[in-house]
């Protein structure tokens, strides 16, 4: 199963890019823990996550063709 | 002002079937508050102004400078060193002087905050830090206002509004503390003079910020309430996000006036938490008081042996498993000297955040005994 991950703000400057593709993640708690593998800078970011564009605030299942999203907060005005 | 000469202001709104004159007397009467003049402030304050917002509060303690001028586009060059909201009220009265403009040349503080937004229906958020943010988002849950959000960094924008009054299927409605509960330290997500800012963005969302607001002040269209949206000016792509309130956020709000006066959002958002060292006169007081919980954060058979007040016995290495030991809302940590106790604070500031207040007792246990020794008996 692939998750398709969309990135915003200065995450993307953590992933490299504003897009991404993890494998076989069952749900957003795995599928964090895999990311913060891959890019230990996630640890100390804060980010909300969005699962089909519906924030997730406790741990989700994940269907195939599921998009998440990672977003931070911004500070600017 | 006579009904021909607002009609001929207002006629291109106004002959919107959706608007109409019901929907111009509305926006007539609103009030509404937008604190920080800077890129978002600027561009949702011309097209409130404009569209007839009778009366509109502006809140900013901040002076023009050049680097400004990009993106705050009220100002010019002749206003640089004024004050923000001053300058703003002037433009904009100059655009229409049939409003109230209000200008508070002021920084908004959790002293007059309530004083400041109590007035006001709908609260517009222009700020460009996380410690002002997370005040006006708490202050906008306990008066109960609508609280229209818009941030912005490089080429990206949030916009959302906030309404604590219970949609249609009586749920809560969201906060922001629902998307991000605690702030962000300084220096954890860089603001616009560090990271940079388009100018076209602030003026983009501060945009979209006033036509929610119009919105919701006429009740037309369907507004942003539990919705947040992304724009990226690079890319042009919108994303659009729904929210939900989390179980937990209400807890981290302050739970009444007196409460939220006593909370220090410099202080939440400061990079390196201040920690507090109190001497042992402010010591003996809290523990006169009660409500605190004091622990001694020494090994095990460290002497002396400490039998004068009560206090619970957590080893600095076994802190952090120990923590749900911790129940009150002010903690100060105590070790022989003060050194051990003031890494114990730092350890628990980390982890309880806003919840509690946690001290350090300066010079520690020993001075402690050597100052009571002294005490007339």
């Amino acid at each position: 199963m692939k998750t398709n991950i969309i990135v915003f703000g200065q995450l993307t400057d953590i992933i490299g890019n504003d897009k991404l593709v993890v494998n076989n993640a069952g749900d957003t708690n795995s599928l964090l823990e895999e990311l913060k593998k891959g890019y230990p800078a996630l640890e100390d970011s804060k980010f909300i996550l969005a699962v089909d564009k519906k924030l997730v605030t406790e741990n989700t299942l994940l269907n195939t063709n599921s998009t998440i999203a990672l977003m931070p907060p911004f500070s600017g005005g | 002002m006579n009904d021909n000469k607002l009609y001929e202001r207002y006629q291109r709104q106004m002959i919107l079937k959706e608007f109409g004159v019901e929907g111009q007397r509305k926006l007539l009467r609103a009030k509404v508050l937008v604190i920080g003049a800077g890129g978002l402030g600027c561009s949702a304050l011309q097209y409130l102004a404009g569209a007839g917002v009778g009366t509109i509060g502006i809140v900013d303690d901040d002076m023009v400078s050049l680097s400004n001028l990009h993106r705050q586009i009220l100002y010019s060059v002749k206003d640089i060193g004024f004050n923000k909201a001053e300058r703003a009220t002037e433009v904009l009265q100059q655009l229409n002087p049939e409003i109230k403009i209000i200008a508070y040349p002021e920084r908004l503080t959790t002293q007059n905050a309530f004083a400041i937004m109590e007035a006001y229906d709908i609260i517009i958020d222009g700020t460009d830090n996380f410690s002002s943010r997370y005040m006006i988002n708490d202050a906008c849950v306990l008066l109960n206002k609508t609280f229209v959000f818009g941030a912005v960094s490089q080429w990206e924008g949030q916009v959302a509004v906030f309404s604590p009054h219970p949609l249609k299927g009586g749920k809560d409605g969201v906060n922001y503390r629902d998307l991000f509960p605690q702030p962000p330290k300084d220096g954890e997500v860089l603001n616009c003079a560090e990271a940079g800012v388009i100018g076209v963005l602030p003026g983009i969302i501060g945009t979209m910020m006033a036509n929610e607001t119009i919105k919701l002040i006429t009740g037309i269209g369907s507004s942003l309430i539990n919705r947040m949206v992304t724009y990226n000016a690079l890319t042009n792509q919108v994303y659009e996000l729904g929210l939900s309130a989390r179980k937990k956020t209400r807890s981290l709000i302050p739970k009444d006036k007196s409460a939220f006066l006593q909370t220090d959002y410099e202080w939440l958002c400061a990079a390196q938490p201040q920690l507090k060292e109190i001497d042992v006169n402010i010591f003996n007081s809290m523990i006169a008081k009660g409500e605190v919980d004091v622990i001694d954060v020494r090994e095990e058979n460290e002497l002396p042996a400490v039998k004068e007040f009560l206090h619970l016995k957590i080893p600095l290495t076994q802190l952090a498993e120990n923590i749900s030991l911790i129940k009150s809302d002010t903690v100060v940590a105590f070790c022989q000297s003060g050194k051990r106790s003031l890494q114990a604070a730092g350890i628990l500031s980390g982890i309880f955040r806003e919840t509690k207040k946690v001290y350090s007792l300066k010079g520690g246990i020993l001075k402690w005994k050597q100052n009571q020794a002294k005490l007339p008996v």
